[in-house]
């Protein structure tokens, strides 16, 4: 559509903004009007150290949402973010009381967990053909389980070391906080991945048609196992970070994390059918939310007003961009 | 074949959830320490129908293979709402009842509204609407708390006769009011046909759009007298958003066990009722049998993750390897 009705307006437009996704460049907007609003209602909301203060925030959600995206460009969702999170967290925590030894290896142990979520996700999704949003459903419940049991209702060692707090909230570079380092780091592999590697084309090739990539050679199962693989140990790495940011672990963490990271990377213009998405549409789609989430808390929005004015803003922004054609 | 063997591989998964639900229940039964007595039967009885009605709304929805995320929201929503307006004079409770069901029924007609009319994906649209019912309910009730006309409560709680449990009639009554005459109905046959092939019920001339659109009205509806029911439990109404989310997950549970299809078009409501009960008394086995009851999300946990499992064995009928891709 955009080529032919808008291609005389486009065609004087500089060369990025043409080649830019609508969605993509809606979003952007969103942020902006969000920025504008928010200062006049704060003076200090335009000031550096707020909105560094933001991208910190912002950075947990957009490690999270990075393994969200690559699911849902397969086609696929995961709906075990909130206790892969809550897995990561916990069980990174609980290896820290094993000595120094455990204190070492208490983040890839965490991330690890994650891993082995997300891989029994992706054998049910890959292997044996269960849709994802019922298998990781269920994987979600198996989780909580475990970690129910493991903490026996109250929490064993629930406390942070310090080389994840020092991952959150520490800085490295002046000014710059870690998270927003890592996040920036996770961003660029990504894009790295689905740009320049064949398992990023095949990715956007099997969220396309599954059978035409499965049909040019692709082992589509194996790919879309990583993925989930992938999904599952970034979340719990996310939540490494958080319990590092609150240097501590706890039972619900993940539950706040779930709906932003889908609605992140749909708002970024990914599409939920999947094979069409850019990474630079979940960073706007991160952004937007942690935005979103700031300026209701800064009007001291309660919690029921937030539950209603984000579910109503990710409708309506889905229904501006995100509807599925007209069949026939 | 004859007509029965016709009529015996349709209901295959109803009668499939059945047999689990009788035998899970007479091993539940049979370890209980009080026996097999009306007690026993009314407090599970009670406990699984809340379910049931959960059940039967993901199943009117999964039909026509879509999915609602949200019918533990529209749960709980209409439960705070119930706690409110339940209440006072026998007309004042009247009343209240219809609002409560009305509300469901919006409930139903905003997600039917959004996915169908507004052509959003079903999991995203009512995640989404989920997050605002539970904003809606927890602006009813930021505490638990709250009342309900008793003398209903304990009317549809209780026993007739002094054996039958007055919610199983109650769940019967619903059966025979809405989904047998939605499953006859032009469009129950609408929403069979949208989910088994959209392409060809639409080549075919069925109403798919409202057959869909009917589907999710109706199970906002049987979602909000789920709700009704849980107030008449609890005599108070709470934002409960695990309490929430479980229902949704249970309810999915519940419509795999009763062997409806989640890509659509295969199932009904009554295999789902006992798919719903079996899941309730599978996991109360636990507490018969002494364990701990922090056990207990673990092994409910892993049930849903074995029953969903159980859907790869059409796998093995598959000799196209291209039919693995749908």
């Amino acid at each position: 559509m955009s080529e032919t009705t808008l291609g005389g307006l486009a065609g004087r437009m500089p060369k990025f903004i043409r080649r830019a996704d609508p969605a993509v460049l809606t979003a952007f907007a969103c942020i902006v009007i969000l920025l504008l609003l928010g200062s006049l209602y704060s003076r200090s909301f335009l000031s550096p150290e707020y909105l560094l203060q933001q991208l910190k925030v912002a950075s947990f959600l957009g490690v999270i949402a990075t393994g969200m995206m690559l699911v849902v460009l397969l086609g696929q969702i995961d709906l075990s973010v909130p206790w892969a999170v809550a897995a990561g967290a916990m069980m990174a925590c609980a290896a820290a009381a094993y000595g120094p030894v455990g204190i070492a290896l208490a983040i890839p142990f965490g991330v690890l967990c994650g891993v082995a979520i997300g891989i029994v996700n992706g054998v049910g999704v890959a292997y044996l053909r269960i849709p994802s949003m019922i298998i990781t459903l269920a994987t979600n419940a198996v989780a909580q389980g475990l970690m129910v049991v493991y903490t026996g209702g109250f929490s064993p060692q629930d406390s942070a070391t310090a080389a994840m707090r020092y991952l959150a909230t520490g800085f490295t570079i002046p000014a710059v906080p870690n998270a927003v380092i890592i996040w920036a780091l996770i961003g660029a592999a990504m894009v790295f991945i689905l740009t320049r590697t064949s398992f990023g084309r095949a990715v956007y090739g099997i969220g396309n048609r599954e059978r035409a990539a499965y049909l040019s050679g692709i082992d589509t199962r194996r790919i879309v196992m990583i993925a989930f693989a992938v999904s599952g140990g970034l979340s719990a790495f996310g939540g490494v970070l958080l319990a590092g940011y609150a240097s501590k672990a706890a039972q619900s963490m993940g539950d706040a994390y779930l709906l932003p990271s889908i609605a992140a990377v749909v708002l970024g213009g990914t599409s939920i059918l999947g094979g069409r998405g850019s990474y630079l549409g979940t960073v706007a789609g991160v952004i937007l939310i942690t935005l979103l989430q700031s300026i209701l808390s800064v009007m001291q929005m309660p919690e029921a007003g937030r539950q209603i004015i984000y579910g109503v803003v990710i409708v309506a922004m889905l229904l501006l961009y995100g509807r599925a054609p007209a069949s026939r | 074949m004859k007509d029965w063997r016709y009529w015996l591989a349709e209901q295959r998964g109803t009668l499939l959830a059945f047999g689990i639900f009788i035998a899970m229940f007479a091993i539940y039964s049979g370890n209980h320490p009080a026996g097999f007595t009306a007690n026993v039967v009314q407090t599970a009885a009670n406990k699984g129908v809340l379910l049931a009605f959960v059940a039967m709304a993901q199943t009117l929805v999964v039909i026509t293979a879509g999915i609602d995320l949200s019918v533990g929201m529209i749960f709980t929503l209409t439960n705070c709402m119930a706690s409110w307006l339940v209440i006072g004079t026998g007309l004042e409770t009247a009343f209240g009842v219809l609002a409560v069901l009305g509300t469901g029924l919006i409930c139903g007609a905003v997600n039917g509204a959004i996915v169908i009319y507004g052509r959003l994906q079903p999991i995203v649209a009512t995640i989404a609407t989920g997050a605002v019912f539970f904003g809606l309910a927890l602006l009813l009730r930021p505490v638990p708390g709250g009342s309900v006309n008793e003398d209903l409560a304990d009317f549809l709680t209780g026993r007739f006769f002094g054996v039958v449990p007055a919610s199983l009639v109650a769940l019967l009554v619903v059966v025979l009011v809405i989904w047998v005459p939605f499953s006859r109905s032009e469009f129950g046959r609408a929403a069979y046909a949208a989910g088994s092939s959209e392409t060809a019920a639409y080549m075919s001339g069925v109403p798919i759009r409202r057959g869909k659109f009917f589907a999710y009205v109706l199970a906002g509806l049987l979602a909000s007298i789920g709700g009704l029911f849980l107030t008449f439990f609890t005599y108070t109404g709470e934002a409960a958003y695990a309490s929430g989310n479980a229902y949704t997950l249970f309810s999915i549970a519940a419509v795999v066990l009763g062997g409806v299809s989640l890509f659509g078009g295969k199932g009904s409501a009554i295999g789902a009722i006992f798919g719903a009960l079996a899941f309730r008394t599978i996991g109360d086995l636990l507490f018969v049998f002494d364990f701990d009851p922090l056990w207990q999300p673990l092994f409910q946990g892993v049930i849903l993750l074995i029953a969903v499992s159980l859907g790869a064995f059409a796998l093995f009928r598959v000799r196209n390897r291209l039919e693995w891709f749908l």
